[in-house]
């Protein structure tokens, strides 16, 4: 079904500069299988050389996050909305 | 929080009644409120982005002790965002400048001023004279550092992060909630996430975040409300909107777990790779490198060289030498646009894109290709002094 990926700033030159990604998925590992298929530019930034996803790089399914859910095998439904939140350093 | 010292004996004068009156008669803080912040002491890493908004409010408000950590001096690029300095303020430390403007705010503030970059031996000396630690810095060494001194020391740590128009705020207190391990275990690779320097950020976002911080330090000091622990608020300026994410405790996080691996401050350049600070004018890549000079003397010579400038059109905007530009991202898919044959110099604007691009183009049989060291801000510093810097 679809479903919403938000894309935050430092990751949107990897996905055609959009916000927003609709991805068609079951399940919180699809959504982000889908979204790397459609803008493979994002794949390093998002999943390790062996195809785990990074561990700087948090995912939510609404306002949980994932790891504390059933990880990638978190089932999502259409109103679902997965957010990326990466660490980001700046503040001078 | 622990500021037991002396906040008991802490008295107002007639003259902070009159300075505070619009706390004093407020439910939330009255007069004890007040006292309170009196003697707490407050620690700002960093008088920048975030520091600058953060200082101001804290001073204004009355916190008895500001702690500043700074070992930086003021340039022009810093006052787009930084308003705890001034245009006569750049080529000064930014520590006396922040101590002018919040004593000029508020001479009733104690000022300590920490004239250092914060690392693993002193960090834990410095935080043992304050009660609340908040976090204005810029990189992850520093972050890291930060947070596991906050949960060794049992002191909280008020946080926001900042990049173009979105920001990120929390409270890693990690006796009664989680730390910034917590939420992000590691620190990525260097080079892989963008600093301000290399992304650039909206100059009102760190006033938005550290003013965020000041009204979570605040609270925390007068216990009232609701405290950003276990929360991260997402700022996004451009939609204008806040979202909140809770953040979990992580029972195997490696410093305040149940089984804490971390017990002491380690070498965090070292943990978060050898670019500390995520200047981009560090490579994290080794590749072949030309001087400005070299290339000067060469294209000055008529040599066959193609320059290619690997930064944004908007960037190229600002200033250029004249290269081919083709945006590091599109590289890739715009390579057959380049001549294998011949010697490419590739730049961008310090050195850092640059070399992923000659990296990149190297192992796709560009093997003439090499990077200009320093990228245009070398070229302008020493080359073409009409090249403006950015």
């Amino acid at each position: 079904m679809p479903i919403k990926v938000l894309i935050p700033t430092p990751l949107r030159p990897y996905a055609g500069k959009q916000s927003v990604i609709e991805v068609t998925a079951k399940t919180v590992g699809e959504a982000l299988s889908d979204l790397v298929a459609k803008h493979p530019g994002l794949r390093r930034h998002l999943f390790s050389e062996d195809g785990k996803l990074r561990s700087f790089v948090n995912v939510y399914l609404n306002d949980e996050d994932v790891r504390y859910l059933s990880k990638e095998a978190t089932p999502v439904k259409e109103t679902d909305t997965v957010t990326i939140v990466p660490s980001v350093a700046g503040g001078i | 929080m622990a500021a037991l010292n002396d906040r008991s004996q802490a008295t107002l004068s007639n003259e902070e009644i009159l300075r505070y009156s619009r706390h004093l008669i407020m439910p939330e803080v009255t007069l004890e409120g007040q006292k309170k912040l009196k003697a707490e002491r407050v620690l700002c890493v960093g008088t920048g982005g975030l520091g600058s908004p953060l200082a101001l409010y804290l001073a204004a408000a009355g916190v008895g002790t500001l702690g500043l950590v700074d070992f930086d001096v003021v340039d022009y690029t810093n006052l787009q965002r930084q308003i705890l300095h001034y245009t006569g303020d750049v080529g000064r430390l930014k520590l006396d400048s922040a101590i002018d403007k919040l004593t000029a705010i508020n001479p009733l503030v104690e000022i300590k001023r920490f004239d250092t970059y914060l690392n693993s031996r002193n960090a834990m000396d410095i935080f043992s004279g304050f009660d609340i630690i908040a976090d204005g810095t810029d990189n992850f060494a520093t972050r890291y550092l930060v947070n596991d001194a906050c949960v060794l020391s049992g002191k909280p740590n008020v946080y926001a992060s900042i990049f173009r128009f979105e920001g990120q705020a929390s409270i890693f207190a990690a006796e009664s909630g989680p730390c910034y391990r917590c939420l992000y275990p590691e620190p990525p690779p260097p080079g892989l996430v963008p600093s301000c320097a290399e992304g650039g950020v909206l100059g009102v976002l760190p006033g938005l975040l550290g003013v965020i911080q000041a009204t979570e330090v605040i609270k925390l000091i007068l216990g009232v409300g609701e405290p950003l622990i276990g929360r991260l608020l997402l700022v996004d300026a451009l939609v204008m909107r806040f979202r909140e994410l809770r953040v979990r405790k992580n029972p195997e996080c490696p410093v305040c777990g149940a089984n804490p691996t971390v017990k002491e401050l380690i070498d965090y350049n070292q943990y978060c790779g050898i670019r500390g600070q995520e200047s981009e004018a560090s490579t994290s890549t080794k590749v072949p490198e030309i001087q400005p000079e070299e290339l000067k003397r060469r294209l000055d010579a008529q040599e066959d060289i193609f320059v290619l400038d690997v930064r944004e059109p908007h960037e190229y905007q600002i200033c250029n030498i004249h290269g081919h530009l083709i945006p590091l991202g599109d590289l890739p898919r715009r390579v057959h646009e380049l001549d294998s044959s011949r010697e490419i110099v590739v730049h961008c604007k310090s050195g850092a894109r640059s070399a992923k691009a000659v990296d990149f183009l190297r192992r796709s049989g560009f093997k003439r290709a090499t990077n200009l060291a320093g990228g245009i801000l070398a070229w302008a510093e020493r080359i073409d002094r009409s090249v403006p810097k950015y």
